[in-house]
């Protein structure tokens, strides 16, 4: 699935949200194999970096490069590589788990319903496959939005507080998807306050304040 | 597992949101109820006498599927900006505007299409002719069309605005005034024994025109708006 030698790098990324210097010059780059992760108090512009990156926030300078080529202009190659988990779930309530994966995974990848199911039992949902999203809880919701990684055969993940709402077995549930897509030689970048493999070799850690 | 095609990441949009409407049917129907209604109102307030009202009949008719089309816009990205779909659209790989377009076509089949579908019957109400019938519905199948492209252009401009609907009928109304004029033109001169097929030309050019540079407008204000 990854060549080697992928590499995520920022070079002095400067954000602005108003009148507030969020981001000062962060540079970071990450290799495949690496996972790395973005600590911080609130505030200090975790989402903002993680947003910038994936190219649905303009920087006011700064380069983000992706396979040493400059993802900007080149966007659509860049996205198709990378898979991103906002805050949000991205889930729509009156649809079922199953229909919420193969309506919102399926423009990225042709999807069977095996792969859909495959992907909703990874995660330990599979039972609720048929449930309306609305009568879901929120742990199990995240669940569903994690499904879509599996799901979306990219070399980067960008997740933004991807544990939030999730039990014990959820976190170790993330820490093992992490785990077994960097051992697969892929790219792992995460806003987090909680434990997230922080004992993991692996682990590179960016501290904004 | 394999990239999905363009055309068939569209047509997911596309059957989704077919979907989506009819667990919510009771929203889709709300335009057509008040299109239905504000035809009804004009006998009413104006004479119950038919000969009369057939001189207004194609106007009343283009103005309430003008009005009823701009009240069903206001909420057309919103819930996909607000729960984040929107950003996975931006993100998946896939060209934004055919997906926005997808989005657009199936927001017309469940408002535009049945305002042109009910278009003959509120027609005879107003004692349209039997042989203007063909002209309107043609007239509003145009009309409804590149009024969802131009809404839709609207819509994703003003989906981070609170309140939007009023900047959202400021930015469109002005937009839609050849195809209100040139709609109920067409109506009036097939009623006075002319040919409508200029103002009909006029009508599917503009068509053209919106449905060619629309998808480009779309992506690029949704763009901006899901960067707050």
């Amino acid at each position: 699935m990854l060549p080697d030698g992928a590499v995520l790098e920022a070079r002095a990324i400067n954000c602005w949200r108003g009148d507030r210097h969020i981001l000062r010059d962060v540079s970071f780059a990450v290799r495949s194999g690496e996972f790395l992760k973005i600590t911080g108090p609130n505030g200090v512009g975790k989402t903002t970096l993680l947003r910038v990156v994936c190219g649905l926030l303009p920087a006011e300078s700064g380069a983000i490069e992706w396979r040493g080529r400059p993802v900007q202009g080149a966007s659509d190659e860049f996205h198709t590589d990378m898979a991103y988990l906002g805050h949000l779930n991205s889930l729509k309530a009156d649809l079922t788990a199953r229909e919420n994966l193969r309506f919102l995974a399926g423009l990225r990848q042709a999807l069977t319903p095996a792969d859909v199911d495959a992907a909703l039992d990874r995660v330990g949902i599979l039972s609720r496959g048929d449930l309306q999203t609305r009568s879901l809880s929120a742990g199990q919701k995240r669940r569903l939005a994690l499904s879509r990684l599996l799901l979306a055969d990219a070399a980067l993940w960008i997740l933004d507080e991807p544990v939030t709402n999730l039990d014990a077995a959820g976190v170790d549930l993330v820490e093992e998807l992490v785990r077994e897509h960097v051992g697969r030689g892929g790219i792992a970048v995460a806003a987090a306050h909680q434990r997230l493999l922080d004992d993991d070799p692996e682990l590179r850690r960016l501290e904004l304040n | 597992m394999q990239r999905a095609a363009t055309f068939s990441a569209a047509r997911l949009v596309f059957r989704r949101d077919l979907m989506l409407a009819w667990r919510r049917w009771d929203e889709v129907t709300q335009p057509l109820i008040f299109y239905v209604v504000v035809t009804t109102l004009f006998p009413l307030a104006t004479t119950p006498d038919l000969s009369e009202l057939q001189k207004i009949s194609g106007g009343v008719v283009w103005v309430a599927a003008l009005l009823s089309s701009l009240l069903a816009l206001e909420s057309l990205f919103r819930s996909d900006v607000e729960d984040g779909t929107m950003e996975q659209w931006v993100l998946s790989g896939q060209p934004l505007g055919w997906l926005l377009l997808a989005k657009v076509a199936s927001h017309w089949v469940l408002t535009g299409l049945p305002l042109v579908v009910m278009s003959p019957i509120v027609g005879t109400a107003l004692g349209l002719p039997f042989d203007a019938w063909g002209t309107l519905m043609l007239s509003l199948l145009l009309g409804t069309a590149t009024l969802s492209v131009l809404g839709g252009i609207g819509a994703a401009l003003t989906v981070g605005v609170r309140r939007g609907s009023v900047l959202l009928s400021l930015l469109v109304l002005p937009l839609a005034m050849p195809l209100l004029i040139f709609g109920s033109r067409a109506v009036t001169m097939v009623m006075d024994g002319d040919s409508p097929s200029g103002p009909l030309q006029l009508l599917a050019a503009i068509f053209f025109l919106t449905l060619s540079l629309g998808p480009l407008a779309m992506a690029a204000a949704i763009r901006i708006s899901v960067e707050s």
